[in-house]
């Protein structure tokens, strides 16, 4: 396939069939593998959407500096972009977070500010906040409130998945900023009225849910309860578990979040096939593994593995 | 019948620092009456105006009970219920 510039490459993801996890010929579970943007992550999409839909604004000009709190991804995504179109780039990102995420981040020459790890993404977004009020001149796209964040996935991701997948019954994505669920699920449901659309949300252990108080919780502003089907949590173990089942049983070397994902994909196909009923769920391989080697996830048992990543943002 | 339902960090004031503890009630509305009961005081913390408060999550066995029948959940003897903070992820 070829393209005029990186940044043209973003999306067309493949879409491939996991023939040794699906349950049977009629359950069967697709992984559209968004590690194949250009930075390895779905977030991709959702940089080069940000900042295209600030230009059309014209709230960002050449030189600008962007601003951002981000838990990894989408900062690496917004670096590149940043890059190649001319932008400065400050990440505020919890301190809990993996070291390749930094150094990827320095590489593009994008600025980290770091957050304080209790409270996990809350925090940077505090943080980011105020730093947005001090300094007007800065462009904090948000990616927590943006709609361009669900649109980038209702233009791009939903509509390469209903055509790869005509016969999808279930979309099944990790919810962070929600932005992949929103965008994805509205166009689907437009389409497929009877689609399910799931939500795996990672459960971190405690230090992450540092609050002082309950009213410091945060729902993101696009979340939108309406669009979603249901909602599980998973825990570190079944999100560790899956993400290595799924490379000893089909190759894909993934994230821990897509663990997390692939969880839920296998509890509906499970429930589907004990049911009798046929099943087509496409879920979302956010990102591949390799910046989560150093987090000693992918070594040792399950239980040594969980040890190491406590108190990380491991999505 | 008995439902064990872990508490967050935040909240653990009102368990004497436990981090689960058992309670009854064959709904998820009945459970908390009991749980208030229990832990004076945690009732409140959960519920505002008879709904479950904004940034309180509730999950029955890992599945958040919003799309379940909110206060309304079915419980049954052995099932686990967490409470958890809305955080932000990305």
């Amino acid at each position: 396939m070829r393209y005029d510039s990186l940044l043209d490459s973003v999306g067309h993801t493949p879409l491939v069939g996991l023939p040794t996890l699906s349950p049977s010929s009629e359950v069967r579970l697709w992984a559209k593998l968004e590690d194949r943007n250009p930075t390895g992550s779905v977030k991709d999409r959702v940089a080069l959407g940000l900042v295209e839909a600030a230009e059309k604004e014209g709230r960002l000009k050449p030189g600008d500096t962007i601003l951002e709190p981000t838990s990894g991804n989408t900062g690496i995504g917004l670096a590149m972009v940043a890059k190649l179109k001319g932008y400065k780039l400050i990440c505020v990102m919890p301190e809990n977070t993996s070291e390749e995420r930094r150094q990827i981040l320095r590489m593009y020459g994008a600025e980290i500010i770091s957050s304080p790890a209790a409270g996990g993404s809350n925090e940077a977004v505090r943080v980011a906040k105020g730093l947005a009020a001090e300094h007007p001149d800065w462009v904090m796209p948000y990616q927590y409130g943006n709609p361009a964040n669900a649109l980038a996935h209702y233009h791009g991701t939903g509509p390469e998945l209903l055509a790869d997948l005509p016969t999808i019954t279930h979309f099944v994505a990790g919810l962070g900023t929600t932005g992949t669920l929103m965008g994805v699920g509205r166009y689907l449901r437009e389409h497929k009225p009877d689609v399910r659309i799931v939500a795996a949300e990672p459960r971190y252990d405690e230090l992450i849910y540092g609050l002082r108080n309950l009213d410091e919780g945060f729902v993101p502003e696009l979340y939108d309860e309406s669009v979603l089907t249901t909602r599980y949590s998973v825990g570190a173990h079944d999100a560790l578990r899956r993400t290595r089942e799924l490379l000893a049983a089909e190759g894909v070397f993934a994230g821990i979040s897509t663990g997390c994902a692939l969880h839920a994909a296998l509890g509906i196909a499970r429930k589907a096939f004990e049911a009798g009923q046929s099943a087509d769920i496409a879920f979302i391989v956010a990102d591949g593994g390799w910046k989560y080697l150093s987090t000693g996830a992918y070594e040792g048992t399950l239980d040594e593995a969980e040890d190491r990543i406590e108190g990380q943002l491991w999505a | 019948m008995s439902v064990s339902v872990s508490i967050p960090t935040i909240l653990r004031t009102y368990t004497d620092g436990a981090k689960r503890v058992e309670a009854e009630g064959t709904t998820l509305a009945a459970l908390i009456t009991d749980l208030d009961t229990r832990h004076p005081g945690l009732g409140d913390r959960l519920l505002d105006a008879g709904e479950l408060r904004r940034f309180v999550n509730v999950y029955k066995n890992d599945e958040d009970v919003r799309f379940l029948g909110g206060l309304s959940t079915p419980l049954t003897d052995g099932d686990a219920v967490t409470v958890l903070p809305a955080v932000a992820g990305g």
